[in-house]
């Protein structure tokens, strides 16, 4: 656990706010994408990028903290968590030991949809550093000191959480929104649930969620198709084939109304949103459009205009468009002094109430497309991105002639669409709004 | 008005360095004075232009912390020939993203665009270099939204607060003991005039280095930056040399406590010297040392007090090396449940005793230098942070030599030199030693 406090960083002009739109961007002409099969039988996708002798592998485990058991949420996080903790004959030392000594980075990480696994490897040494991946994902120790120490860890960041305003009003709206489901409960668990958690539910969820017929790969750098197939069989050849889970679909809507939990700080933190629309709706990518305007564009987008240019009210103002395996949400949040959370809020529902009612003008969609389209093939200057946008395209089944068709998409959207989407998703009265500080008039 | 001929213009001998077989560096100085690295990456064709002045928060007058920060935000207002905000519109409406960020040293502006957009984005900040037009209004506007700045980024965080008091009290004398954002009295009496001096003094050409990296020709760069850049005027006034710490005598204790506070750990960091290009081993030698100390579940202080004694959850070691005037070296430990900072401090000291007594292992030693080889390999999947390195090395009076020289010279270090290194600068009287504890918390 790395403490983002102990860390000292320069001043930015505007921190990214996490979780700004999903649809990132992909370029289109250079990319030559494979869409291959194993032979052992799993499919994958390619880009080999001879330049730089690594590869880059990314993994994704459809199912995630969604799937945790009740009374054990977390349990997907904490055993992200330990899989580089020790495997097989490796104890923690020595699995830390032997990746060192490969020079290899691995990453896990679970979400509320998915458990995410990234590997950077050397050319040089990639047979090595793929034997222990695999031994990572199929045979994890769960060893007593690591799971004490891991689980300290995940307590102390949910506690440092319930003094941090953002995290706080995060938390509670997810609450408010998913009473009964998964998604209402925070997906590293709560203290209660992180210690119940026993080896044997680590065990259970690694069963359960690291399953061959439920992973997404892409794979970018130097090397060749047959190469690569012969990996991703090495790197699974110890998890059960099983099946993907099946996403249901809830029904449940957050409530509408501004709540506020008290929290003594200067500044207040507030999460708003509603549901939105899932990316098979026809109208997405329209809606992809009218967002860059309202709150997507950073310093291009509404809000950021009238909240922080004009009157100053915020350091940063966002909204994005969350399509989640089981729901579809519009969200945003804000930060701002205490005494200006209630103007800070009116001017953002006004704004909401303004793009529902007019949707953008011809220079505004203007901007948006030349942006949208314009920055689409400048996300694809690394092969760590690269690898990042083709798992996500697996999981949204978008197909690999994505790539080709997004621009186009974009294009053809036109003023009519944005007014149209803009109604029927904007509802400024169901807006859930949580604020956390001490907020002046707001109740 | 044009000063430089362009036949007069390279006043630096070309340099081109080979940092890989495709990321080529080179490097030049325009008449005016301004200096020029471009790095090659031609993967994609996607450009990163960076402007980093020569000027940061430890130049700032005394009383007016923050105005370097503050100047950064105002440079994306009026022009004489753009409109409020629209530098970053323009940017946004042809593909491309921008921002920037200032810190002790150095200010930098930057930009990702399509390569054949480099031109303009070149002629724009060459535009505000020098015709930024400020009013009191705007001036006030942001001022409010750097407060909101300051209160999501540091008052709202009683770590971030705690890392402010721990710089304060480790210099004595220097302005690396002010917060980058500046102190909240005195933003707040941050206004024009303080802005107009700020900008006249640092904004010039002779002050910056502009770095451009990907799919670019040096040549061509070259050509317009002669262009754009070229006919600004020079200041001829370098940055005034600064107040320098006094021999430290002391060792200082800091104990914070503050409600919000779930997690208590400790901290403690010594005053050390920066990269110094005369002795460029001591500096490599403190690095090694960080890393041997304290860079993962290996490290010395993790196996220590992490996995053998079980008292913290997490322990780490750090050090900038790469400021102009100073660096600090710090280490940390956050205990375990049921520990208290005092054994988990003395646990720390037990392990810098160790290593100053008897120095790293080779095995220790050639963990960091492998893993620092396949950082290089690593480093050149991403063109910005190569940019990153070029650009802040050169802003604190560093070489492009100094940056290719980098690697071999870690791969020099000693256990000799780690031990040395350990044993000169790790004593009490360059310490300051913090506690952060929750209020209320027994001592």
């Amino acid at each position: 656990m790395g403490m983002a406090a102990l860390v000292r960083t320069a001043c930015f002009r505007l921190a990214a706010a996490a979780g700004f739109g999903l649809l990132v961007a992909l370029p289109a002409a250079a990319l030559e994408i494979r869409d291959l099969t194993s032979p052992g039988g799993t499919p994958f996708w390619l880009v080999e990028e001879p330049s730089i002798p690594i590869v880059a592998v990314e993994l994704s485990f459809a199912g995630g903290a969604r799937l945790d058991p009740p009374g054990r949420e977390g349990v997907a996080n904490l055993m992200a968590g330990l899989l580089e903790e020790g495997s097989g004959a490796l104890d923690a030392i020595a699995f830390a030991t032997a990746r060192d000594l490969q020079s290899a980075r691995f990453g896990f990480s679970a979400g509320a949809d998915s458990v995410d696994v990234s590997a950077r490897m050397l050319v040089e040494s990639l047979d090595e550093s793929v034997a222990l991946l695999a031994g990572a994902l199929a045979s994890p120790r769960f060893d007593p000191e690591p799971l004490e120490r891991v689980r300290a860890q995940v307590l102390a960041a949910i506690a440092e959480d319930e003094t941090d305003p953002e995290s706080v009003a995060a938390k509670a709206w997810f609450a408010a929104a998913f009473p009964g489901h998964s998604y209402g409960r925070p997906a590293d668990g709560t203290p209660e649930s992180v210690r119940a958690i026993a080896r044997e539910d680590l065990l259970s969820a690694r069963s359960r969620l690291l399953v061959r017929s439920a992973a997404r790969i892409g794979i970018v750098g130097a090397i060749g198709s047959e190469a690569a197939g012969e990996m991703v069989d090495r790197l699974l050849a110890g998890l059960d084939a099983g099946t993907a889970p099946e996403p249901g679909r809830t029904d449940l809507a957050p409530p509408p109304g501004i709540r506020v939990i008290a929290l003594d700080v200067p500044q207040s933190a507030a999460v708003f949103g509603h549901l939105g629309l899932p990316r098979d709706d026809p109208d997405y990518i329209a809606a992809y459009v009218m967002n860059y305007v309202l709150g997507g564009g950073g310093f291009a987008s509404r809000l950021m205009d009238e909240v922080r240019e004009k009157r100053g009210l915020a350091y940063g103002v966002y909204s994005y468009l969350a399509d989640m395996d089981e729901t579809a949400l519009y969200l945003g949040g804000v930060q701002t002094a205490n005494e200006r959370m209630a103007e800070s809020l009116e001017v953002i529902r006004a704004e909401w109430s303004r793009m529902a009612a007019e949707g953008v003008t011809a220079e505004e969609l203007d901007n948006a497309k030349k942006y949208l389209t314009g920055a689409f093939p400048l996300s694809f200057d690394s092969n760590a991105r690269i690898a990042n946008y083709l798992v996500f395209m697996q999981e949204e089944k978008l197909g690999k002639d994505y790539i080709d068709r997004r621009n186009a998409l974009v294009e053809a959207v036109t003023l009519d669409d944005v007014r149209r989407v803009a109604a029927r998703l904007l509802k400024p009265e169901a807006l859930s709004v949580v604020v956390v500080g001490k907020p002046v008039g707001l109740e | 008005m044009r000063l430089a001929p362009i036949s007069a213009a390279m006043l630096a001998a070309l340099h081109v360095g080979a940092a890989t077989a495709d990321q080529k560096v080179t490097d030049f100085t325009l008449g005016n004075g301004m200096q020029v690295v471009v790095i090659e990456d031609h993967r994609a064709e996607v450009v990163t232009q960076m402007v980093w002045y020569r000027v940061g928060s430890a130049d700032e007058p005394r009383g007016h912390s923050g105005i370097a920060h503050f100047f950064e935000h105002l440079m994306f207002k009026a022009t004489s020939t753009l409109a409020d905000g629209a530098f970053s519109k323009i940017v946004a409406a042809n593909g491309g993203s921008d921002n920037a960020f200032t810190s002790y040293d150095y200010t930098a502006y930057h930009q990702r665009i399509a390569a054949d957009r480099l031109e303009l984005v070149m002629e724009m900040e060459a535009d505000r270099m020098r015709n930024l037009v400020l009013t009191d209004e705007v001036v006030a506007t942001e001022r409010a939204v750097i407060l909101e700045e300051r209160n999501q980024r540091t008052d709202n965080s009683p770590q971030a607060l705690f890392g402010e008091q721990m710089d304060a009290a480790l210099y004595l004398n220097h302005p690396y003991g002010v917060p980058v954002i500046g102190w909240r009295h005195e933003i707040e009496t941050l206004g024009l005039e303080d802005a107009r001096a700020f900008y006249d003094r640092y904004y010039a050409p002779d002050n910056a280095v502009l770095v451009v990296a990907g799919d670019v020709a040096p040549d061509e760069v070259y050509r317009l930056a002669e262009t754009h850049y070229g006919p600004i005027r020079p200041s001829g006034r370098p940055a005034a040399a600064r107040a320098q710490e006094p021999p430290q005598l002391a060792a200082r204790r800091l104990a914070m406590r503050d409600a919000r506070v779930r997690q208590p750990y400790v901290l403690r960091s010594y005053l050390v010297p920066a990269y110094d290009p005369a002795n460029p081993r001591e500096a490599a030698a403190l690095d090694v040392l960080s890393e041997i100390l304290g860079s993962g579940l290996t490290s010395r202080l993790a196996r220590t007090i992490q996995l053998d004694r079980k008292i913290a959850i997490d322990t780490g070691a750090y050090y900038s090396a790469f400021r102009r005037d100073a660096g600090d070296f710090t280490v940390y430990g956050v205990p375990a449940p049921g520990q208290d900072l005092a054994t988990v401090e003395a646990a720390i000291d037990e392990v810098l005793a160790g290593l100053i007594e008897s120095g790293p292992t080779e095995e220790e030693l050639a963990r960091v230098k492998r893993l620092s080889r396949a950082a290089l390999i690593f480093g050149q999947d991403s063109i910005a942070s190569q940019a990153q390195l070029y650009g802040s090395a050169l802003a604190v009076g560093r070489t492009v030599q100094d940056v290719q020289n980098w690697p071999e010279v870690l791969q020099s270090v000693t256990a000799g030199d780690v031990r040395a290194a350990a044993r000169r600068f790790l004593v009490p009287e360059r310490s300051v030693t913090g506690w952060l504890e929750s209020a209320g918390e027994a001592g």
